[in-house]
């Protein structure tokens, strides 16, 4: 059903229009470029809606028509590799279509309609089964990474009366069709379309027990995130958020990235597009491309669209959950969205609260995130969603409404430093001001998969950190000079931590991934090192000469000098260390070994 | 709706008019205000309903009598002229002429807000500019295409930089392959630092370069200052100028930079011209920005700033770069003055996170006569590791530049220490990045105004001040760097 009416006052974004009957939530074609919008509250005869376009050149008198149906998205094959805007629009064909500057009032679908796919039907599903939302229908090899599950829309139910054979279809061919217990007809095609702010029903959620392995080793070994899981990225500009989350995209071991640029640069995901169809997922081998999809609102596109861009990613993401997939999705910057909200609320004149935040910023943001999770799916196979939002605090201050608020929300926070990042140590990741709730459950895949003192070996590495901090504050008071032998150890071996573990450049090839036999090795060197020295210090080797072992500074580029598929390489490293310090045990111990001999036989 | 004359203004304040029954006036459309003396003022819609038009004036709305101000609604929106001719004019911020010369008349004219640029359209911009300022070069390298502001306080050399690269920059074009990449490292030994490349490098800065020089709310001596500078480099008749003086009304300043970026990218995508745009300053387009917010009501967010100053920069900012199978390009150089040298001030802060860097200058390096006082730990290239290396610049550069970081880094938490317990109680090492620190300020930081140095001269001189330092300190470089380049005699 849709309803006539016309524009009474239109105000950037936010436009009023007399449309009687029309819903909240409902989308709404204005004027005559044909401009979307959505109302989003409605006051008597007049709803008020907001515009995902540029309202320039509206006039007030144009024509307004409510369309019956809330903002939705496609989904089917054909949307992985490939770039939409904030409304799920493609670029690339609106690239083709009309230039290189978007045009306003533009209608295409996000699937090309002429495109035929593969479809190969579920083998026991029979025509006549009883089949429900979730079913998996048969599947489509949509590229060589990833084969797509074609599943029947969560609302329809009934029996099926017919399925295509094996073949070539496009999106809006029938391939099925299913009788309700009310006699309709339902319709089945390869895609189907869902409304972007109402979460995909599930049958429930499932605890998320394995860590999403980011190949980062700030993440991964010290602040874990599970597949499932929430974690925020906070960070003033320039500290490295984005690029930690392109890394993520890149290396983590899901099998669906959605990456959404919500009100950030275009040339970010021009580098995304430049560079992902040229690097190779280290597990499969496959150009990532074909594991991703951008959803892209930059900075400078309107401020409405930048606001749904963040749910019409979600929405993806939970379809291909409801696949079986390992979604991650990371959000840049989830700060601009909440800055949209905030926009609209203004321009409502709803009373802000903080900073000009309406009341309602926590909970719509606590609602969104709550989208994450894992999941056991309506056809009982299990997938998850995990979210990673960056927080862009104006003026890196961490109090401000929007950190605090996800702070809350989320399970693992890395707080990034301009401390940290102006001095080049990347990912600025602060150790003491970020942290996981997950570490006991990473833990235990760490322990059954890598290594059984996993979590002793990285509690040991953290507190080297913290006793570095205090011990830093020592010397900034008096001088390094007032401290023990022990003491200059613990703060040699912390920066051993930070240079050879924390640190890591996404620039380097073989820095860049870390993998976590690779990450576990390193974390037990640097331990190994810190014990041995420890040792030393105690039969009274002077701390100076075990600050000169070259070892050390070897230590701090085993990280570049050895790759993730090179780990002989390093355990061959592993393997000299003991001679080095048997060595410097022979000479250190046998004197005072023998002194205390002949102590023992003198008395 | 005709071009009929209205003279119901409801009320006028702060930049902002008022007209009661308008019927139909398009949001954005261009208005032409005629006062009581018969001067015209410019505007635009920024709000339209059938009882209320708000307009604002670009002049200003003082001295108005309501009762005595026709305002016609030209049925537009904001545009401007546009030909080959814009070159070397004079401009203020809505367009016309403010060098006594004729309008620019073409059958050409744009929209000054612009379309977004469709970001699959967007190509990467990775072409090393030159700007013979080492800690630019050599640091936080600039590239083709890239939006790179200095941030700057009230008294500080922000201009005069801005002025050195307009002067001095110029791409590096490998006219002869150099020698093969096998070994790395050492591929242009060049003496001392002294060395000057000739053959391998040249520069281009031709005739398809042009500069779009935007002032909002500067004072007559600084725009002096710039006009000068062109003149003296010859490059005026290549500069678009868009002025709007300290003693100009503000509100102009909002549209001045659409204005001036309608022009560059006419004379980049249009023309294919590589344009430089130098814009200055910011802050003083925020906070007219901030005024006219005020004025409307707008829910501020931080130091009375409205919420959309993101957005609203952004449409600025994003119209820098690159586009697919285009020649020319926009590389922007926005002058953003931090007031109370406060980097968390919203205009700084909002500028930061959407701009692919900063220069920042600091106040202790200019009273240390450091010159250029660029602070290079809170200085930033985004887009510099996809611009230098081999082919581009030197294979060593990007490690060279993180140790400088780094190194630098270690020295300044020395210097505190010094300052704390003093310089005798410092180790042999602390000692010699105290040394380091000296070094790299006075001799890599400073240089002169008319010092243009080439890359090589930069790398060479970063490597000199890198010798004072022990090589075991020097983690972030490779053993085959220190081989080719480390100076055993300055360690001495
Ligand atoms: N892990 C890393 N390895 C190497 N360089 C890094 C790393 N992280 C950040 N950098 C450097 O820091 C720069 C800024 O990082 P990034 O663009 O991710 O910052 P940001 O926090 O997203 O900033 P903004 O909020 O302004 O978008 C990068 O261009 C890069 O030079
Ligand atoms: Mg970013």
């Amino acid at each position: 059903m849709s309803g006539q009416g016309r524009i009474l006052d239109i105000q950037g974004p936010i436009v009023i229009a007399e449309l009687p009957n029309a819903r909240t939530g409902e989308q709404v074609k204005l004027g005559k470029p044909g401009l979307m919008g959505e109302v989003i509250a409605r006051e008597g005869a007049r709803a008020i809606v907001q515009v995902y376009e540029n309202t320039e050149g509206l006039r007030p008198g144009e024509p307004a028509t409510a369309m019956g149906e809330p903002l939705s998205v496609e989904l089917g094959p054909g949307i992985l590799g490939g770039i939409f805007d904030g409304l799920q629009r493609p670029l690339e064909t609106m690239l083709a279509q009309t230039g290189e500057r978007i045009e306003r009032g533009l209608v295409i679908p996000a699937i090309d309609r002429a495109k035929q796919w593969p479809f190969v039907p579920q083998e026991e599903l029979k025509v006549g089964a009883r089949i429900a939302g979730g079913a998996i229908l048969g599947t489509v090899q949509e590229n060589a990474s990833v084969v797509h599950r074609i599943l029947v829309p969560p609302e329809v139910a009934g029996e099926l009366i017919d399925l295509a054979p094996a073949g070539d279809y496009t999106v809006v061919d029938v391939i099925g069709r299913v009788r309700d217990r009310q006699g309709n007809i339902h319709k089945l095609h390869l895609s189907s379309r869902w409304p972007v702010r109402m979460p995909r029903p599930f049958n429930k959620r499932d605890h998320a027990v394995q860590p999403l392995i980011t190949g980062q080793r700030i993440m991964d070994t010290f602040f874990p995130l599970l597949k499932g899981g929430k974690g925020a990225i906070p960070g003033p500009f320039g500290a490295g958020k984005t690029v930690l989350q392109q890394q993520i995209a890149r290396w983590s071991d899901a099998q669906i990235v959605i990456y959404v640029g919500c009100g950030e640069r275009g040339n970010e995901l021009t580098e995304v597009l430049d560079t992902f169809p040229k690097l190779t997922d280290p597990r499969s081998g496959r150009p990532l491309m074909e594991r991703t999809l951008l959803v892209a609102n930059t900075s400078n596109m309107p401020v409405v669209a930048r606001e749904v861009s963040v749910y019409v990613g979600m929405t993806i993401a939970e379809y291909f959950r409801d696949q079986g997939f390992d979604v991650v999705m990371v959000a840049d910057s989830t700060s601009r969205w909440a800055e949209a909200l905030r926009e609209v609320a203004g321009r409502l004149g709803q009373m802000p609260v903080e900073e000009g935040y309406p009341a309602y910023l926590g909970s719509t943001l606590a609602a969104f995130y709550e989208r994450a999770g894992r999941v056991e799916s309506l056809s009982g196979g299990h997938g998850s969603v995990t979210l990673i939002g960056a927080v862009s605090p104006p003026g890196g201050d961490f109090s401000e409404p929007v950190t605090s608020h996800t702070k809350d929300i989320i399970q693992t926070f890395w707080a990034l430093s301009k401390d940290l990042a102006d001095a080049r140590h990347y990912p600025s990741v602060d150790w003491l001001e970020s942290f996981s709730l997950f570490v006991d459950t990473a833990a235990r895949w760490w322990h059954g998969n890598i290594g059984e003192d996993w979590l002793q070996l990285r509690n040991k590495a953290l507190r080297l950190l913290t006793e570095a901090e205090e011990l830093n504050r020592i010397v900034n008071l008096v001088g390094v000079e007032a401290l023990s032998g022990q003491q200059r150890w613990t703060l040699e071996s912390a920066r051993l931590v930070r240079e050879g573990l924390l640190q890591q450049s996404a620039l380097e090839a073989k820095d860049s991934f870390c993998s976590p036999e690779k990450q576990y090795l390193l974390l037990s060197l640097m331990i190994d090192i810190y014990n041995r020295g420890a040792e030393m210090l105690r039969l009274g080797m002077p701390v100076q000469e075990l600050l000169r072992l070259p070892l050390l500074a070897k230590a701090r580029r085993w990280k570049i000098a050895y790759g993730s598929d090179e780990l002989e390489g390093l355990r061959q490293e592993a393997r000299e260390i003991v001679p080095l310090f048997d060595a410097l045990r022979a000479e250190y111990a046998s004197p005072a070994a023998q002194r205390h001999e002949s102590e023992g036989t003198e008395s | 709706m005709s071009s009929l004359e209205y003279r119901s203004a409801a009320w006028a304040r702060g930049g902002l008019l008022a007209m009661r029954s308008v019927p139909e006036a398009a949001l954005g459309d261009r208005v032409v205000v005629r006062d009581h003396k018969g001067r015209s003022r410019n505007g635009q819609v920024i709000r339209t309903s059938a009882d209320l038009v708000l307009v604002q004036i670009f002049e200003g709305t003082d001295n108005l009598d309501l009762e005595r101000t026709w305002v016609r609604f030209l049925d537009q929106p904001f545009e401007l002229a546009l030909a080959p001719e814009v070159l070397g004019r004079v401009f203020n911020g809505v367009g016309q002429p403010r060098d006594g010369r004729p309008p620019i008349v073409s059958r050409l004219s744009r929209n000054v807000n612009g379309a977004s640029i469709n970001p699959a359209a967007r190509a990467y911009p990775r072409e090393f500019i030159q700007t013979g300022i080492s800690t630019i070069d050599g640091m936080n390298t600039l590239v083709r295409g890239q939006k790179l502001p200095v941030f700057s306080g009230s008294g500080l050399p922000h201009n005069r930089i801005a002025a050195q690269i307009v002067r001095q920059a110029k791409l590096l074009h490998q006219s002869h392959p150099s020698p093969s990449g096998i070994g790395g490292g050492g591929e242009f030994p060049s003496p001392s630092g002294r060395g000057v490349r000739g053959e391998g490098a040249s520069e281009t800065r031709n005739q398809s370069f042009a500069i779009v020089f935007a002032a909002m709310g500067v004072s007559h001596s600084d725009a002096r200052f710039f006009e000068e500078s062109f003149e003296e480099s010859g490059v005026l008749g290549q500069v678009a100028t868009f002025i709007n003086l300290a003693d100009d009304p503000p509100i102009e300043r909002l549209i001045l930079p659409r204005v001036a970026l309608t022009c560059a990218e006419y004379l980049a995508f249009d023309l294919g011209m590589h344009v430089l745009v130098v814009m200055t300053d910011m802050t003083y387009y925020a906070e007219a920005l901030r005024e006219i917010a005020t004025g409307k009501g707008d829910v501020p967010a931080r130091k009375g700033f409205p919420g959309y100053l993101y957005s609203d920069l952004a449409e600025i900012y994003e119209r820098a770069g690159r586009i697919r199978g285009k020649n020319g390009s926009i590389t922007m150089i926005p002058v953003v003055s931090m007031p109370s040298d406060d980097i968390t001030h919203p205009v700084p802060d909002l500028t930061g996170y959407i701009t692919e860097g900063q220069i920042v200058l600091s106040r202790e390096l200019a009273a240390a006569n450091v010159q250029p006082p660029v602070a290079v730990l809170p200085s930033l290239s985004r887009l510099m590791k996809d611009g230098i290396g081999e082919g581009m610049t030197r294979e060593d550069h990007a490690r060279v530049a993180s140790q400088l970081f780094a190194s630098y880094a270690k020295a300044q938490e020395v210097r505190s220490l010094a300052a704390i317990i003093g310089a005798e109680e410092l180790s042999e090492e602390d000692n010699r990045y105290l040394q380091f620190a000296e070094a790299f300020e006075n001799r890599f930081v400073s240089q002169g105004e008319r010092e243009d140095r080439t890359i090589f001269q930069t790398l060479d001189l970063a490597w000199e001040v890198l010798s004072l330092l022990p090589k075991e300190a020097l983690t972030r470089l490779s053993e085959k760097d220190l081989d080719a380049h480390y100076q055993q005699a300055i360690a001495g």
